[in-house]
């Protein structure tokens, strides 16, 4: 017998949607992945997410809402989904050699964060180069360091970094951040916190760590460098949908493309969350998506079986 | 601590990585969101292979002088030792299947 509903991916969207796909009776299977609870993993006080007061720690956050999942009877595979055919019903979802068949799938496969690409960048990962501040920042202390974006998280990450860093530049390409007013301020205002604004990161210097970036202003196109010890990207995201490609229409950056509520390109297969949304990326957004896409499922599942 | 592997710390780290079995030493935080995701792959690992590689965990915020000494500025990172001496160095979480291929070296 073929699953009624597997979900892929843990994040908040893809545990509300177990939770409400476990409630509604259909028994779902969710294949969480590895890097299980998805991007509030690599974070710490999470400040915005209605329901704690007092903030909440990201990985603590997570750990509540799969409990709630867990509760309702989802179970739960902790592995990466490594491929799928959604050309016929049922569907087919392979992890490495086991195959999972199901009557509707829910994507909710989430995004990671994006790199530079530029030289140095590889070579130093690990070494000095980082896109997780809550997990590396303990590694400068009294350093001075660099955080490239200009986003929340950008913020957050900087804020955070000043814990430990002795300095922390905010490197960012045009001339205001887009981050929101009240992260933006507190950066702004922060003793620690420097901004080197119209610029662009072309080079990590470094053979064993980093020494330094090579930088370009981009209004008066002069080159500089800037020594520090370590670089923190927080440049946006990338949606994490190689797994689908050819199977459902994507965006030509790769987000899902869904109608007006969460159904893709094929009948029967729904997306939510970051792998959808390039607009909002908020914890209660992609639950709020995760809600929406168990609820179609259901009812698409009600009208196949009339 | 899980069953199947040990605790390093600056006193013992010595003494630990000299064995000529080879020693895995991760390098961790309770504040490491991708450190926890470790857990279930290294404690399977070491079950898998005990006998040929042993698996060590070492706090870094207890043992800063360690972590400082092999220049660990990411974590999770771990590190093989063997007789002593570094032999490989992987930085980031991954699976227990990936572990595997990385660490083929080591385990035959």
């Amino acid at each position: 017998m073929p699953e009624k509903v597997l979900i892929i991916g843990s994040g908040p969207a893809g545990i509300t949607a177990a939770i409400y796909a476990a409630r509604a009776d259909l028994d779902p299977l969710m294949i969480e992945g590895f890097q299980r609870g998805g991007q509030l993993m690599l974070t710490t006080d999470v400040e915005n997410y209605p329901g704690f007061p007092d903030g909440i720690m990201g990985p603590e956050l997570m750990e509540q809402f799969r409990k709630q999942a867990e509760r309702f009877g989802t179970r739960i595979i902790s592995s990466d989904v490594t491929r799928v055919d959604f050309s016929s019903r049922p569907f087919k979802v392979w992890v490495d050699e086991d195959l999972y068949e199901s009557d509707s799938i829910i994507i909710s496969t989430g995004a990671s964060a994006r790199w530079l690409d530029v030289p140095g960048e590889e070579k130093l990962r690990g070494y000095g180069v980082s896109a997780c501040a809550t997990c590396d920042g303990f590694f400068f202390r009294d350093k001075e360091i660099a955080v490239v974006g200009g986003g929340d998280s950008a913020m957050e990450e900087a804020l955070f970094l000043t814990k430990f860093a002795s300095k922390v530049t905010i490197i960012h390409r045009r001339d205001e951040f887009r981050a929101s007013k009240i992260m933006a301020n507190r950066a702004l205002e922060h003793p620690k916190i420097e901004v080197i604004w119209n610029t662009v990161v072309e080079e990590i210097l470094g053979d064993t760590g980093v020494t330094g970036l090579r930088l370009r202003d981009r209004v008066k196109d002069s080159v500089s460098e800037l020594p520090v010890e370590g670089v923190f990207m927080a440049i946006g995201h990338d949606p994490n949908t190689a797994v689908f490609a050819g199977q459902v229409e994507t965006d030509e950056a790769g987000y899902i493309l869904t109608g007006d509520n969460s159904v893709t390109s094929v009948d029967g297969v729904f997306a939510a969350g970051d792998v959808v949304d390039k607009v909002y990326r908020q914890a209660i957004t992609a639950a709020g998506m995760g809600c929406r896409a168990a609820i179609d499922a259901e009812r698409w599942l009600e009208s196949q079986h009339g | 601590m899980g069953q199947n592997t040990v605790v390093a710390n600056d006193q013992n780290f010595t003494d630990l990585i000299s064995s000529d079995t080879p020693v895995l030493v991760d390098f961790w935080a309770e504040w490491c969101g991708p450190c926890k995701m470790m857990n279930g792959p290294l404690e399977d690992l070491a079950g898998a292979h005990s006998g040929r590689l042993s698996v060590a965990k070492l706090n870094v915020d207890e043992n800063q002088q360690t972590a400082m000494t092999y220049e660990v500025m990411s974590i999770p990172t771990m590190i093989v030792f063997q007789g002593g001496v570094e032999r490989k160095r992987l930085v980031g979480a991954r699976s227990k299947a990936q572990l595997e291929s990385e660490l083929r070296d080591y385990l035959a």
